[in-house]
């Protein structure tokens, strides 16, 4: 990919994303930053590029690090999501009871 | 272009983006949410997977036979176990963590979290610094002074961005969790001539990154890291407790372009897709809590505004004006009454962790008839949707609980304001009084409705804003002065 392709991927992304997060409830912005921070961690495509590489033994430490603190995210990021998520009811019926 | 990927793995990625939007998307109502976040699971899964089938560590390993001897490439099954390692100690720490914290604790962990998202991108850029050949961004060069590897002059501009943001996210996350946590006070550190020391740091960085495409030495990579560590860290340190929500959204987005400009390092779509969205995120949360409590950005960032109000709050603004205290009994009755009775929580009701005792309140007023709603001010406790967290651990209804703009006409016609641990989101003195330092910020209108019932540790504390709040003082209102959970648990009895 050329740099414009990818420039171009990255204003409409920008796009999408103003247009996406406008629509999130007020009542769901703490799970938003949660889950963003989460998604964020797709650095460690990165980390694991590092880590599997030959050729310098620092950068392939270093990437082995990054794995560790983006998983701690990942999973982190999601579990904490799902748990809050979780806690979110609508008013119970009046039958239900 | 050395970038010659596969039409496949490309492909990957952008499924695995467009998962991410959609895990967003989801986030728009609550019945959606939790398919929205399974959607971020599985992009993340494509992202990781993808990853690891294309970069399998290799070795090269000498066959010798009999009459032959021959070098083939193996997988690296050291390399490949120690990565699978990687990932599950961090899953095992991060699992524990999300499963234990207490839900009063979610701000310092988002900024836990920040922190590591720009210490990851930090150390993926150094790693493409140390090894551009394998990131597929440097061309080997063979000179009289052995092999070097020059790498593209844009990617040294992406590797410097992605570099200089990560650390800044790092340690403005780390001063920011530190704020949060209690163990770094909340109140504003002004350095003296901040503005020009920060200014000055922020601009010998920029030059450092315009001067890493014409010299791509390992001083120059490392000076814009070590100086851009020094940015988060003055940027955050001046900022005071209630400017939080402001800090930790900005952070937020910062750690979103961090992983961008790694994206554009590494041409990954799915990386930039991310970025993008978080970074712009994080850019809305922080231009809705700045709008919330009427201040711009710049304001914010340039730090100090609770030293200088608290400065003068202890000075003259506080009045000896008569005020009334109520009783437990007193409350439990008047809202017993009430046909409607709204509850504002603010930060001191996350601080008593009294939400599970006001669900316990509003219950007993419900199967007494009372019409009971929440109102929530946009910036209300330490990150945008505190209270909105808190109050759905103690299983209040969502349906219940009110944005500031879909109540505030409401009060006028609602017999009991219970105000919990809120302050200044309350001060009429923002609509009327053009010298108050809150002026202009959008307040809930308590004091409209019938009678105030204003629960608060003391006369003494005012708000963060350092301003003296009018509705204390007013004649429908009654001041509970004691610990919130406390008070709150003696309504609970008194309404038995």
């Amino acid at each position: 990919m050329d740099f414009i392709a990818i420039l171009s991927i990255f204003v409409l992304a920008c796009f999408v994303g103003y247009y996406v997060v406008w629509s999130v409830t007020p009542a769901l912005h703490t799970p938003l930053m949660a889950v963003t921070n989460a998604i964020s961690s797709v650095i460690i495509v990165g980390a694991l590029i590092a880590s599997a590489a030959a050729g310098s033994l620092g950068g392939k430490w270093l990437g082995l690090l990054a794995v560790v603190l983006a998983s701690i995210n990942i999973f982190g990021g999601f579990a904490v999501t799902q748990r809050m998520l979780a806690m979110y009811k609508k008013k119970e019926r009046p039958a239900a009871k | 272009m050395q970038h010659a990927v596969n039409p496949w793995v490309a492909f990957a990625y952008l499924v695995a983006g467009v998962c991410f939007i959609l895990a967003l998307r989801g986030l728009s109502s609550p019945t959606t949410s939790q398919r929205g976040n399974r959607f971020g699971m599985i992009g993340m899964a494509i992202a990781v997977v993808t990853t690891l089938v294309t970069h399998v560590p290799t070795i090269t390993v000498l066959v010798e036979g009999a009459d032959y001897a021959a070098l083939l490439s193996a997988i690296d099954t050291v390399a490949v176990f120690e990565i699978v390692a990687a990932i599950a100690l961090g899953a095992a720490i991060g699992l524990t963590t999300a499963r234990r914290i207490a839900m009063t604790a979610m701000p310092q962990l988002v900024a836990a979290f920040h922190s590591l998202v720009g210490l990851a991108a930090v150390l993926v850029a150094a790693a493409a610094y140390l090894n551009p050949v394998a990131f597929g961004i440097a061309l080997p060069l063979l000179t009289p002074d052995g092999a070097v590897a020059l790498i593209n002059p844009v990617s040294r501009v992406e590797m410097g961005l992605g570099v200089a943001i990560g650390a800044i996210t790092f340690s403005g996350s780390v001063i920011a969790f530190l704020k949060l946590n209690g163990n770094m006070g909340g109140k504003p550190i002004l350095l003296p001539a901040r503005h020009v020391i920060n200014l000055g740091v922020l601009a010998a960085s920029v030059a450092l990154v315009g001067y890493f495409t014409l010299d791509q030495s390992p001083w120059v990579f490392w000076t814009i890291t070590i100086l851009s560590f020094a940015i988060g860290f003055l940027l955050i340190v001046p900022i005071g407790g209630a400017d939080m929500p402001v800090v930790v959204s900005m952070l937020n987005s910062y750690s979103g372009w961090a992983a961008a400009a790694m994206g554009f390092t590494l041409h990954n779509s799915a990386m930039i897709i991310t970025g993008a969205l978080v970074g712009s995120s994080g850019a809305i949360l922080s231009y809705i809590m700045c709008r919330a409590m009427n201040r711009s950005f710049i304001s914010v960032i340039a730090g100090g505004f609770g030293a200088e109000a608290s400065a003068g709050g202890a000075g003259g603004t506080k009045t000896d004006r008569p005020w009334k205290r109520g009783s437990a009994e007193d409350a439990a009755f008047l809202m017993s009454q009430a046909e409607q009775v709204i509850i504002v929580p603010g930060y001191g009701m996350a601080v008593a962790q009294a939400q599970h005792v006001l669900r316990e309140m509003g219950d007993k007023l419900k199967a007494q008839g009372v019409r009971v709603k929440y109102a929530i001010h946009p910036v209300a406790g330490r990150m945008p949707g505190h209270m909105n967290v808190l109050l759905a651990e103690a299983n209040v209804p969502y349906d219940e609980v009110f944005e500031l703009e879909d109540i505030n006409s409401e009060f006028a016609q609602t017999d009991v304001a219970f105000v919990i641990g809120a302050n200044d989101v309350t001060n009429p003195a923002a609509k009327t009084d053009k010298t108050s330092p809150i002026y202009g910020m959008p307040v809930l209108d308590v004091e409209k409705a019938k009678t105030v019932l204003f629960v608060k540790r003391s006369m003494g504390g005012l708000g963060y804003a350092g301003v003296d709040n009018d509705v204390f003082y007013r004649d429908n209102t009654m001041m509970l002065l004691a610990d919130a959970k406390k008070m709150v648990e003696d309504i609970v009895k008194a309404l038995d």
